[in-house]
């Protein structure tokens, strides 16, 4: 018996002392793109709730990422042909994120294992699925997307930019870009210490057009002919408009 | 102020688009061309997606258009019979247009081919624009009259045709090749094509110059409605709230244009504008010539 009962504490201990719960805030659950939308800032706070004192040894660590929807990517290289640079080989990536931040509070190598990274797709390249290849050197290509949207802004590495106070209360903003696209927006929290997941978090944000925006879309998406009628009869009436205007203009 | 496209999925710079739209109307009022040319590569440049920014200057070119024509209603300088038999080549050429811009695109090189005929086009009408205006000026600094017109060569062609407005009689077969040919560049490259349909007017037709630029206008508002429709229908592509800030400067830009038009001589401002449009041509001819700084570029969705 007192044996099956050290056993049993041999089982819970580590998850006793791993007994650190990430506890969490947006400052807002949904962004409205409307036409004078101009990017946003979004708040993400929390605190780690725990039964005991923090455990010793290393430190503990924060990473937050917050991931647009994913969606099937072109992604085409040029070559020189003729004397022109074309495009060539091309490969599709079936899934990337549209938008994807992450905002750690120290170096994302000291504070996050490969293995860990690899099993919770954290980083950017984990979070890139490329399938169906016509090329060799695939990863030249997911190494280009990869350059090419944080050269855009929209994927984006914070190091460091995760305040944490007393091991309890962490926050971080990410600025989100003007070209949002529509969709449930991901955000994970993850407590790591010496590169071990501690505990995750993860929530949703919806981001979606409103108004005329959105009604504007999805007219053109679903009513295309009308849409294109519609923009005919605005483009005629303008021309009439300012020729009228020019002849009052002229008397 | 910047202002989200819903559409183009980009936030733009509302005063931005505005200026584009003033200037390529003052160019178009001084020159009386429509401009969808110069639009179309401006729009590039300020990060329009190539597919929304040709299918959204042809909405803008029919508002232009429409202004410009009533102008020519009024004095009568209209052939509706030639516009029509342009119109018939030009829907013809614009649904081609349509189709071959999708199969580029869906092959990756529809970037190459609006690029190449802006290329080879602009480069062509320049040139030949530039060394036409030099020798006027050089004729008019010599106080020579002004050569007449040659007759051209197309008039052994089967079914022909009067046309009482342009003091024509020939076959109808080469409007209808013209309006063809308009009708693919306006689909493929974004423009209306006046820039190609008034001098082929002129020295292939042969019709008189009074008539030439309200024809051409009569026809492209036609052709770039239509192109605006398939490129909406097929690719929903077409960007109400983009075309209507284009429009709006565009408007007031073409009544500047008109009066600083009128101040300058005809030949000075032909040669100014092949200068221009030598230089847009030759501007996108080194970007497909140097090394791009970024070889691999993105675009959204799959292929089939």
């Amino acid at each position: 018996m007192r044996g099956l009962l050290a056993l049993v504490a041999l089982l819970l201990w580590p998850l006793a002392a791993a007994a650190e719960e990430v506890v969490m805030g947006l400052s807002a659950d949904n962004v409205a793109i409307t036409t004078t939308f101009d990017g946003e800032s979004l708040l993400v706070f929390g605190a780690v709730k725990r039964d005991a004192p923090p455990p010793e040894g290393a430190p503990l660590e924060v990473i937050v990422t917050l991931s647009g929807p994913l969606t099937p990517v072109t992604v085409r290289e040029k070559e020189r042909i003729l004397g022109l640079w074309v495009n060539r080989d091309w490969i599709r990536v079936s899934a990337a994120p549209s938008f994807y931040a992450i905002a750690t509070t120290g170096p994302l190598g000291d504070i996050l294992t490969d293995t860990e990274d690899l099993r919770q797709s954290v980083t950017i390249p984990r979070a890139i699925r490329a399938i169906g290849q016509t090329v060799e050197n695939v990863d030249e290509f997911v190494d280009a997307l990869i350059r090419i949207r944080m050269e855009s802004g929209v994927y984006r590495v914070m190091e460091g930019a995760v305040e944490l106070d007393q091991e309890t209360l962490f926050r971080t903003s990410f600025d989100l870009p003007a070209n949002l696209i529509e969709g449930i927006y991901h955000a994970r929290i993850f407590l790591t210490r010496g590169g071990r997941l501690v505990d995750r978090f993860d929530t949703t944000i919806s981001v979606e057009k409103v108004g005329l925006e959105r009604w504007l879309f999805n007219l053109a998406q679903h009513q295309a002919f009308l849409y294109g009628l519609l923009s005919l009869v605005l483009a005629v009436a303008a021309g009439w408009a300012a020729n009228a205007a020019a002849q009052a203009l002229k008397r | 102020m910047q202002l989200f496209l819903p559409i183009a999925e980009v936030a733009v710079n509302a005063f931005l688009i505005l200026g584009i739209g003033g200037l390529v109307g003052m160019l178009s009022g001084m020159f009386g061309v429509g401009g969808g040319f110069l639009i179309t590569p401006l729009l590039f440049m300020v990060g329009i997606p190539p597919p929304v920014a040709v299918a959204t200057s042809t909405n803008q070119i029919v508002a232009s258009s429409v202004s410009a024509l009533f102008a020519h209603i009024r004095r009568k300088t209209v052939d509706y019979r030639m516009g029509l038999i342009l119109l018939a080549g030009g829907l013809f050429g614009s649904t081609v247009g349509v189709v071959l811009f999708n199969w580029m695109k869906s092959l990756g090189q529809v970037d190459l081919l609006i690029e190449l005929c802006y290329v080879f086009l602009l480069g062509i009408v320049g040139l030949m624009m530039l060394v036409e205006s030099l020798r006027a000026l050089r004729r008019h600094r010599a106080g020579a009259p002004p050569q007449r017109r040659r007759r051209s060569r197309i008039h052994g062609l089967p079914l022909k045709m009067r046309f009482r407005i342009s003091g024509l009689y020939i076959s109808v077969f080469p409007p209808l090749l013209v309006g063809v040919a308009v009708g693919v560049l306006s689909a493929v490259m974004g423009v209306g094509g006046g820039f190609i349909m008034v001098p082929a007017m002129i020295y292939l037709l042969g019709m008189p110059t009074r008539v030439v630029i309200g024809t051409s206008l009569f026809q492209i508002i036609f052709t770039t409605a239509y192109t605006t429709m398939l490129h909406a229908v097929t690719n929903h592509t077409v960007d109400m709230v983009l075309a209507l800030l284009l429009i709006l400067g565009g408007v007031v830009g073409a009544q500047v244009g008109a009066i600083l038009g009128q101040k300058l001589r005809a030949e000075q401002l032909r040669i100014l504008l092949a200068l221009l449009v030598i230089a847009v041509s030759l501007q996108i001819a080194t970007g497909l010539v140097l090394r791009p700084g970024e070889l691999f570029s993105l675009e959204p969705g799959v292929p089939l």
